[in-house]
């Protein structure tokens, strides 16, 4: 059996009238990705800020390993790395001082960061571009140094709010590949935004949000089977059907 | 939160400041520049139209270059405290304050070490400043330059708790020109720093009231009395006052359960 990482049960969220987040539920797993698919304004963000307390629960739970997030300590925000849709490095900074600066707002020591950075940025390909500036970086670039750096901490939960937007395609399927294969080797879980289905291996757990709420949850092979459609993307259209034809 | 963990980010933070200022030299010398175009062309120039005289902590008539270099550093302290409070609004646009705010240390621990950062920078830039008024010929007593230092990194702090504040309430770059217009112009220009405030008096008693009860003239003696040995006590508490009340309504404006750290997320 899985352990559960990440268990949400019962989140609502308000904007004043609004609801982001109508009673959402699943849970999300270690040593497999977890694709959370919804189209523009389903929600996905707002769970995330939930998730890394940038937003104060107002309805319901979420705990991680376990833990109340509510009424843990900061420190349960060691267990998580975030790669957020919007970047969010330095672009002043060198890659190596953008991943320092993370490391030191975690608490690891020189030796230890060293290692990592080293560990992280050879994963993602990234050696040769330790000293470069950020501002001079192409898009897949910062999104691997992004990645990399939510990995230094080697967290058991790595939120991924649609990490590919505004990539090319073979950077996209290279990034893809590349996640599947770490969530395989690693204890660890991911829970991954998307609105684009392609992205969904078979082997992966699904969760369809629309307009704040949860429409499917499980393998897509159950999901596409309850829905009685032949592809992700054909479960995601059927489920998000009145969202897409509102966009 | 273990010690060393906070010793870590609190450096972690103070570093990419620091490194922050020395990669835009254009802040840099912007920042000694304006100061300096007082001291050298404004001073100059009003240095017989103004005359200054015995005032405490003055022990005897001084030249008005002598007069204005407090309230030139101040005018850096005060002009790098809204700098920071731009930059955390660039920062919250560019979605890099995520990365501070979802670290796992204490909420206030992150923003009060953020507030530190910027006041060792403003620090920084004082100490050169003081290094050319020496250089022209603008000289404190020695010792005065080390006793200046706790002094100088309270006022910084003070300073930029107010800037954290601003930060909190302006959604957009755009709307900091706003703050340059009513807070950062009419906090020093109504103040002590650039002509004492018995001269204010006789041109205006509303506008010498409204310089008494600004707490940037306070800042300002508090610098000016420090750098000759000498020590204020309502400055003092006046700057305690601010560094205390701004950085608790900054710490609240930041706390998601006040519903303001909505706008850094939406």
């Amino acid at each position: 059996m899985l352990d559960v990482i990440l268990d949400v049960s019962g989140l609502t969220y308000r904007y004043g009238r609004r609801i982001a987040l109508k009673d959402v539920r699943f849970a999300v797993s270690g040593r497999r990705i977890t694709m959370l698919l919804g189209p523009n304004g389903a929600g996905k963000t707002t769970l995330f800020s939930l998730i890394t307390r940038l937003l104060p629960i107002q309805a319901g739970h979420i705990s991680i390993c376990g833990r109340d997030l509510a009424s843990a300590s900061s420190d349960i925000l060691s267990f998580i790395g975030v790669v957020f849709q919007q970047q969010t490095l330095d672009l002043d900074l060198t890659v190596d001082q953008n991943l320092r600066y993370y490391a030191a707002l975690h608490g690891l020591g020189r030796k230890e960061a060293d290692a990592r950075i080293d560990e992280a940025l050879s994963q993602l390909d990234l050696a040769g571009r330790r000293r470069d500036k950020v501002r001079i970086l192409n898009g897949g670039h910062r999104r691997r140094t992004e990645i990399a750096r939510a990995l230094l901490t080697k967290p058991k939960l790595l939120l991924l709010d649609e990490p590919t937007v505004g990539l090319d395609i073979p950077t996209r399927r290279a990034l893809v590949t590349f996640l599947h294969d770490l969530v395989t080797g690693n204890d660890m879980a991911i829970l991954w935004a998307t609105h684009l289905s392609d992205e969904v291996a078979d082997q992966d757990h699904v969760v369809i949000l629309d307009k704040g709420e949860v429409k499917a949850e499980g393998t897509s092979a159950a999901v596409m089977a309850r829905t009685g459609a032949n592809s992700i993307d054909d479960t995601f259209n059927r489920l998000t059907a009145s969202t897409s034809h509102e966009a | 939160m273990r010690l060393e963990q906070a010793l870590r980010a609190l450096w972690g933070i103070v570093l990419r400041e620091l490194m922050r200022f020395v990669y835009q030299r254009e802040r840099f010398i912007a920042a000694l520049v304006r100061p300096l175009i007082w001291l050298f062309v404004f001073a100059a120039g009003f240095r017989a139209a103004l005359g200054v005289s015995i005032t405490p902590p003055y022990q005897t008539y001084v030249t008005y270059e002598t007069y204005i270099v407090p309230g030139l550093v101040g005018m850096i302290q005060l002009f790098n405290g809204m700098q920071s409070s731009l930059s955390m609004v660039y920062d919250r646009e560019m979605g890099s304050m995520r990365i501070l705010l979802t670290s796992p240390l204490p909420r206030p621990f992150l923003l009060l070490s953020k507030l530190l950062a910027g006041a060792l920078v403003s620090v920084l830039q004082a100490y050169v400043f003081l290094g050319i008024c020496a250089i022209y010929g603008v000289v404190f007593p020695m010792p005065a330059y080390l006793l200046a230092l706790p002094v100088l990194i309270v006022t910084g702090l003070a300073l930029g708790a107010i800037g954290l504040f601003l930060s909190s309430m302006i959604h957009q770059l755009e709307n900091f020109a706003g703050v340059m217009n009513f807070v950062i112009f009419p906090m020093f220009f109504l103040s002590s720093a650039l002509y004492p405030l018995w001269k204010m008096k006789e041109s205006s008693h509303l506008l010498y009231w409204i310089c008494a009860f600004n707490p940037f003239s306070h800042i300002v003696e508090f610098v000016r009395f420090s750098l000759y040995l000498s020590f204020n006590g309502l400055a003092l508490g006046v700057t305690a006052a601010v560094l205390v009340g701004f950085a608790l309504l900054s710490i609240m404006s930041f706390d998601p359960r006040f519903n303001l750290v909505k706008r850094q997320v939406s």
